[in-house]
């Protein structure tokens, strides 16, 4: 007779592996935060801190939630950062220099974003070639036109932008008070709405939408997805294109973010990318991944980030080899969990 | 019939693809500038010959591109993907033969060690580092590209850290040598130290089984499995051996300025290095590949990169155009661009062949 309670173990081994792999992410984001209350003091019990990790890392969410949809279908894309470095210096220099107005250089950040996406699609899609080339010519493309476009690193002065780059939205019963007993709003960047109205977005798209599950049937096995008739050159295109589209908006986001232009911006995203998604249980071989997990996986990327330059180690140099580590074990854990897989 | 074959024997050439971009960059300067094939000989500061021009300079530049195609060949052929850590790791062995060529302080006048103790070092740390991606890649089975991505992360901040984040300076003038000229003779150092990796590379591919294997496992791992070879040794003994030009290519940019700069040594020279290799008409996702061609693709590269400095374009620039290059090779040689260009002409001969028959009948 099967016991009628299973035990945890028990859930635990009978998990599919994007369960395993988000309740993993989701625990170790919790565990991490918990560890920077206890080691760090007071500051991260704030919801404010929590809120500007959000800020701070409202891009490089929408980046990362682009890259997991490319990962579950079996892809690559590691173009994304040099994309957003070209999307903030084009739209800077429309701004200032060409004078347009916000709303046409959102559209010319969506352009870039697809046009990436459009031409490395039909090549990695139609034309067979490994992704991990076409997007790292991708980069080094994107990368060069930047400086290409302008050399110099500037802010932008437009006052429409200024604005929108100040907007705080509050945040309500979530305030702290201040040294003079003031309650202060909590607030959140506009960046941020955006970047969790993508994630809910793509989490629906991902789990109830034909195109959706064709991703994870692709990435699984693309033979038996072939099979089943879905059409998966024209799938593996539209995960590529999203991706564009995606590192489109992020690049508007990191924009509005910084406010300025400048050739090294977003230096090293498409590691914090690859890395965020893999920590959130994305596998590097497809067919597995949740956005919800992607998301969390920034935010534990950005806390051990914050742990570590408080602690001290504020060197540039802890925070890459810190990532490197953190993606290194991630990476481990994953084959662990492949070889389980096979075990069974 | 015989026009097909004899066409298809030459385009199935590996090495061809490097000649033709050879020529069509030769061709190119020569309309826009004839200066550029220009090669005069001078004296450095030293009182030594020296020869200089844009042809020297491809040669001397190229040659430490050339030492990581070799290793890059290898790779490429038994794992299906390419190390793209090289840059940083590069930066770690400089660093870690500075350290101690330098001592601690990195101020020191004369040498702590001698240079040979140092490249030897060197050559060991890049070693690890290159073991670390081969356990990575042949064990954990993650893609060479994720897997070396760690790697070209963290590499940098890791060099920086070996010397504290401070720039040691070499004041001897022998460890000049490797990057520059040796007295009296008036051809750049570089080109004979790669002149002397290729002959060792050839010797090892000619008398082990080396060239065999990676091959082997780079076709059909499984298969070569069942014949006995073990996969995971071989694919990681190429990424140590990687790790070898790896230290010999440090070795020639730390000479060239005496010094190191972490974050802009060697930069973006992983990009050059798969260039190279795509270049040589070697297949990107593994299997047979042609030492020969690598090295030329990879001067062929330096000549590229030699040829845009001279019509001014900026070195942050670069990468865009060489992307485009890269972009153009693969899809040239996709294999189902092949296909169709393959039936394209198999239907013109077709079409050929039934105006004859109409014209004769």
């Amino acid at each position: 007779m099967a016991e009628k309670k299973p035990s945890i173990l028990n859930r635990l081994r009978n998990m599919t592996d994007t369960n395993l792999l988000l309740t993993i992410t989701i625990v170790m984001f919790f565990l991490m935060y918990i560890g920077a209350i206890v080691f760090q003091g007071k500051g991260f019990l704030k919801p404010q801190t929590f809120f500007n990790i959000l800020n701070a890392n409202a891009a490089l969410i929408i980046l990362s939630v682009g890259l997991s949809i490319v990962m579950i279908s079996g892809s690559i894309d590691i173009s994304v950062g040099g994309v957003t470095a070209l999307v903030c210096m084009s739209c800077a220099v429309h701004l200032d220099y060409k004078g347009g107005n916000v709303f046409t250089a959102f559209l010319l950040a969506l352009g870039i974003g697809i046009a990436f996406g459009f031409i490395q699609g039909i090549l990695i899609a139609y034309l067979d070639i490994q992704p991990f080339i076409v997007t790292l010519a991708g980069m080094f493309f994107a990368r060069g036109m930047t400086t290409i476009v302008n050399t110099n690193p500037f802010n932008v002065e437009n006052p429409a932008l200024v604005a929108l780059k100040d907007t705080r939205i509050p945040v309500p019963f979530l305030g702290s008070y201040n040294k003079l007993g003031e309650y202060i709003n909590a607030y959140v960047e506009i960046g941020a709405l955006v970047a969790v109205a993508v994630v809910l977005i793509l989490f629906f798209v991902l789990r109830w939408t034909r195109l959706g599950r064709n991703f994870y049937a692709l990435g699984g096995n693309r033979q038996s997805a072939l099979m089943l008739g879905i059409n998966v050159k024209r799938t593996k295109f539209y995960a590529h294109l999203l991706c564009g589209f995606l590192s489109g908006i992020g690049g508007f986001v990191y924009f509005l973010h910084v406010g300025s232009g400048a050739p090294t911006h977003a230096a090293g995203a498409e590691m914090n990318a690859i890395a965020a998604s893999i920590i959130g249980g994305t596998l590097l071989t497809g067919g597995v991944g949740n956005v919800i997990g992607t998301f969390f996986g920034v935010l534990s990327l950005s806390t051990i980030q914050n742990i570590v330059n408080s602690a001290g180690l504020d060197d540039a140099w802890w925070t890459g080899i810190t990532i490197a580590a953190m993606l290194c074990l991630f990476l481990v854990i994953q084959s662990l969990v492949l070889s389980r897989k096979k075990k069974k | 019939m015989k026009k097909n074959s004899f066409i298809s024997k030459i385009a199935g050439n590996r090495i061809l693809i490097p000649i033709v971009a050879l020529l069509i960059l030769a061709v190119f300067n020569f309309i826009a500038d004839p200066s550029f094939f220009k090669i005069t000989l001078g004296y450095n500061n030293l009182g030594n010959p020296v020869l200089s021009g844009y042809l020297i300079t491809i040669l001397d530049y190229g040659s430490e591109l050339a030492i990581l195609a070799l290793g890059m060949t290898l790779v490429t052929a038994a794992s299906g993907g390419q190390d793209i850590s090289v840059g940083a790791a590069i930066a770690i062995a400089g660093s870690a033969m500075l350290r101690v060529l330098c001592g601690a302080d990195g101020r020191a006048e004369t040498l702590q060690t001698p240079i040979i103790v140092a490249f030897l070092i060197a050559v060991v740390i890049a070693m690890a580092f290159g073991a670390f991606n081969g356990i990575l890649v042949a064990y954990f089975k993650i893609q060479p590209m994720i897997a070396t991505l760690i790697l070209f992360t963290a590499g940098r901040s890791i060099a920086a850290w070996i010397n504290n984040n401070q720039l040691p300076i070499v004041n001897d003038q022998g460890f000049t040598v490797f990057g520059g000229f040796i007295p009296g003779i008036p051809i750049p150092t570089p080109f004979f130290i790669a002149a002397a990796c290729v002959v060792v590379i050839m010797l090892v591919l000619k008398f082990t089984n080396l060239g065999l294997y990676t091959q082997a496992v780079g076709i059909n791992e499984s298969s070569s499995r069942l014949n006995g070879l073990n996969p995971e040794f071989i694919k990681f003994i190429t990424f140590v051996i990687l790790g070898i030009c790896v230290a010999v290519a440090a070795l020639i940019k730390v000479s060239r300025l005496s010094t190191i700069n972490y974050s802009v040594i060697a930069k973006d020279i992983e990009m050059d290095a798969i260039l190279a290799v795509a270049l040589g008409g070697n297949s990107l996702s593994g299997g047979k590949f042609n030492m020969w061609a690598s090295v030329l693709g990879a001067y062929v590269i330096q000549f590229l990169t030699t040829t845009l400095y001279k019509f001014n374009v900026q070195s942050d620039a670069l990468p865009a155009y060489k992307a485009i290059v890269v972009i153009i090779l693969v899809i040239i040689s996709a294999p189902t661009v092949r296909e169709w260009m393959g039936n394209m002409w198999t239907r013109m001969n077709e079409k050929k062949d039934a105006k004859e028959a109409k014209v004769n009948g």
